[in-house]
């Protein structure tokens, strides 16, 4: 393409004005208090407005040229842009520095890439490249685990860095937990965290008014939580697509309200508080035993450590998450997890192959509830402390979000997204304000590269022709 | 002549005011193809719907012969006529599992058999071996129908990435898969070329006289209709005019007034 000086300077020239029109108000001055005779007065910021705006005209002219296919002027543009942002030049304010250099990154980063993405192309479609991507692809998930389980060994693992690694694996095992629901058989449930409700209040009344154990607990919890989804799906699953997901929004809701409202059996809004821990064959993890028990420390002839408490819930929610996937995986392969799919593409084929629907999203819906039922008795077991709060509809809605832009029915892309979405925001902590505005930029790239989610490949159920056989495309 | 497969007996469908069907009385032999015709919005589909539990008939008796029993479809619920009374069907638009492969889409059909097999999943968990043998079997017959329609090589692809032909083709051997007595095909050739047509012919003859399946056909391409069909039902605005063999159906005056106006020569298709 031809490039065309004037018409690109008119172009940044109207962008400027635009973004000038759009400051002058938000950014060129602000009213201060200055007393009380004079009343407001005009506090002028007008050299921010104008760094401001002359970044985005530079910025425009880089966008430009780089829809015109020009590279090395872009990258240019981009370097200048960094290192004025870098400099010790003084801005007006720091922020400045921030926002000019961001706009240089991400210019460099326009410039460069539809030649990145060719070559990573070129480099994917060679022999070695496939077997690379192939070997990826296969290896990729052990790696994932094995970082995983040699975690708490490693030098990194503070307090902090655990205690938002047992955080991540909550969400990661609520995500494959509703990935059977949203992702396989394409139940849009957004009152998910209903069930993850139930778990944990099932675990708190349990432990503290019958005391029974957490293990004890456990699948009686998650069965509770199963019972509950067959309750609820029985009469809501013949609904399809937005009225399923309206009645199952009403329905998380109508369970926290319960929660909230039920003190005589809940204690409504105060919570429960000292639910146990879970233990190790009957040993407490606690600097001293209460009667009648003994401690971990105790029992292994160790000296107690508080990290080993948090250790040890991030092996038990490991292992329930692990759990979670590898029976995901497995019914993904049975009959039952291909009606799930065939249910999710087409409903009414579905009904004319003799396939029962409501059966087969209740076992769908029941399933997914009672991973969440555990994942919630583990959330009480782990907080100590739990109330109607912590089961808001946010929490259903970042577990969908998980599942959503992780790939629909992809397993690693849930573990990717829950890092993401849960990791980001606390990595993000050092940006002070701007940290909810970092985290929304990266959910709204990842959303324009990659639409479907992060993983979006399908691997069949079932194979005639081994995996790379030449057979078919 | 032997028991009928199945038995239409005064079936009548109205929505609200509309009488989309009105007193059609038929009948179906299995090792047969019964081809139902007649113009557009003559009430072919709605017939359908009705045997395959779509809709409930709003009057009529509609009785499959399985074996020993009688099953009255039109008090069974839409996917028991499918599973019990074995009666499959395919859709004027076609109706795939877009997003799986093709092999996947014959394992579907193939559900009810395996999660019996699967002993409704614990078997299929514990990974027995009775569950094992029942997939590799039912993986076996898929192949055998690939084979048919010959897909073999494309059993991996998505079934949404085929060919418009290779898609009808597909969802036929879905329902055949589901191994049924009774085979309802809604328009099968329709958007075919001539070759796929008639590839579309020796397919629906071998399910005829190979499995000797029943089936049920509506079709607009007479050149489908007038080579293979036994029977053909004729229907218009909801009415049976006409029913009989090929030859006869194709002299009957009513028909020719009705549905095909003056033009005899479209007939001979």
């Amino acid at each position: 393409m031809r490039v065309r000086l004037p018409s690109i300077l008119k172009d940044a020239a109207l962008t400027a004005f635009v973004a000038a029109a759009l400051g002058i108000f938000i950014v060129g001055f602000r009213t201060v208090d200055v007393g009380s005779r004079t009343g407001l007065s005009f506090d002028y910021q007008l050299a921010d407005l104008a760094v401001a705006v002359g970044a985005i005209f530079v910025g425009r002219i880089g966008l430009s040229l780089a829809a015109a296919g020009l590279r090395w002027p872009v990258v240019a543009l981009g370097a200048a842009m960094m290192a004025v942002g870098a400099s010790p030049l003084q801005l007006p304010s720091g922020f400045l520095h921030w926002f000019v250099a961001l706009g240089g990154v991400m210019l460099v980063i326009r410039g460069i890439w539809p030649w990145a993405r060719g070559t990573l192309a070129a480099a994917a479609s060679t022999p070695s490249g496939v077997l690379l991507g192939q070997a990826g692809a296969k290896w990729f998930g052990w790696l994932l685990l094995a970082a995983a389980v040699l975690l708490p060994f490693t030098p990194a693992a503070d307090q902090k860095t655990m205690d938002l690694a047992v955080l991540i694996l909550t969400y990661v095992m609520l995500g494959w937990g509703l990935n059977i629901v949203v992702g396989l058989a394409g139940l849009l449930d957004l009152g998910y965290v209903a069930f993850y409700a139930v778990g944990a209040y099932a675990y708190a009344l349990l432990s503290t008014q019958h005391g029974l154990g957490f293990w004890t607990v456990l699948p009686l919890a998650g069965m509770m939580a199963a019972l509950f989804g067959i309750v609820l799906g029985f009469p809501v699953l013949r609904l399809r697509g937005d009225y399923l997901a309206i009645v199952t929004l009403g329905f998380g809701e109508i369970i926290r309200l319960v929660l909230l409202n039920w003190v005589d059996f809940t204690n409504g809004p105060a919570g429960i508080g000292s639910i146990p821990g879970p233990t190790l064959f009957g040993a407490v993890f606690a600097e001293t035993a209460p009667a009648g028990k003994r401690t971990v420390s105790e029992m292994l002839g160790i000296t107690f450590d508080g990290n080993h408490r948090l250790i040890f819930l991030y092996y038990i929610i490991l292992m329930l998450a692990l759990i979670t996937n590898l029976f995901t995986q497995r019914m993904r392969r049975l009959p039952v997890g291909r009606a799930w799919e065939a249910l999710r593409e087409d409903e009414t084929a579905c009904r004319a192959l003799g396939i029962n629907p409501t059966n087969t999203k209740l076992t769908a819906f029941a399933i997914g509830a009672m991973f969440a039922g555990f994942a919630g008795s583990f959330f009480a077991a782990k907080q100590r402390f739990i109330s109607p709060e912590s089961f808001a509809f946010i929490e259903s809605a970042i577990i969908l979000a998980i599942v959503v832009l992780g790939g629909m029915g992809s397993q690693i892309g849930v573990v990717l997204a829950a890092v993401l979405l849960i990791g980001l925001p606390e990595w993000f902590r050092d940006l002070g304000n701007y940290r909810m505005l970092a985290f929304g930029l990266a959910m709204v790239l990842i959303m324009v590269f990659r639409p479907r989610g992060l993983i979006a490949d399908r691997e069949p159920s079932v194979r005639l022709h081994p995996a790379g056989s030449g057979a078919g495309p | 002549m032997s028991e009928p497969l199945i038995e239409v007996e005064h079936l009548t469908m109205r929505f609200g005011g509309l009488v989309a069907v009105d007193d059609v009385s038929f009948a179906a032999q299995s090792r047969q193809i019964t081809a139902i015709i007649g113009p557009n919005g003559a009430g072919k589909t709605t017939v359908f719907n009705c045997i395959t539990g779509f809709y409930k008939p709003t009057i009529g008796r509609l009785t499959l012969s399985g074996g020993e029993r009688k099953y009255l479809l039109e008090r069974m619920l839409g996917h028991e006529i499918g599973q019990r009374a074995k009666v499959a069907r395919t859709f004027q638009n076609i109706r795939l599992f877009s997003g799986m492969t093709v092999l996947e889409n014959l394992m579907v059909a193939q559900h009810n058999k395996l999660m019996r097999a699967s002993g409704w999943s614990v078997y299929g968990l514990l990974g027995l071996r009775r569950f094992t043998r029942a997939e590799e079997a039912a993986i076996g017959l898929a192949r055998t129908w690939l084979e048919r329609i010959g897909l073999v090589g494309d059993a991996d692809r998505l079934a949404g990435e085929l060919p418009y032909g290779a898609q009808r083709r597909l969802e036929i051997a879905r329902a055949m898969c589901t191994e049924p007595r009774l085979l309802c095909l809604d328009e099968p050739a329709a958007g075919l070329n001539p070759r796929e047509s008639a590839e579309l012919n020796q397919l629906l003859v071998s399910i005829r006289d190979v499995d000797g399946t029943g089936v049920l056909l509506i079709e607009h391409d007479m050149s489908v209709v007038m080579n293979i069909s036994n029977h053909i039902v004729v229907l218009d605005y909801g009415r049976k005019i006409a029913e009989g063999a090929p030859a006869e159906i194709q002299r009957d005056p009513a028909v020719i007034r009705a549905y095909l106006g003056t033009d005899e020569e479209a007939l001979d298709g």
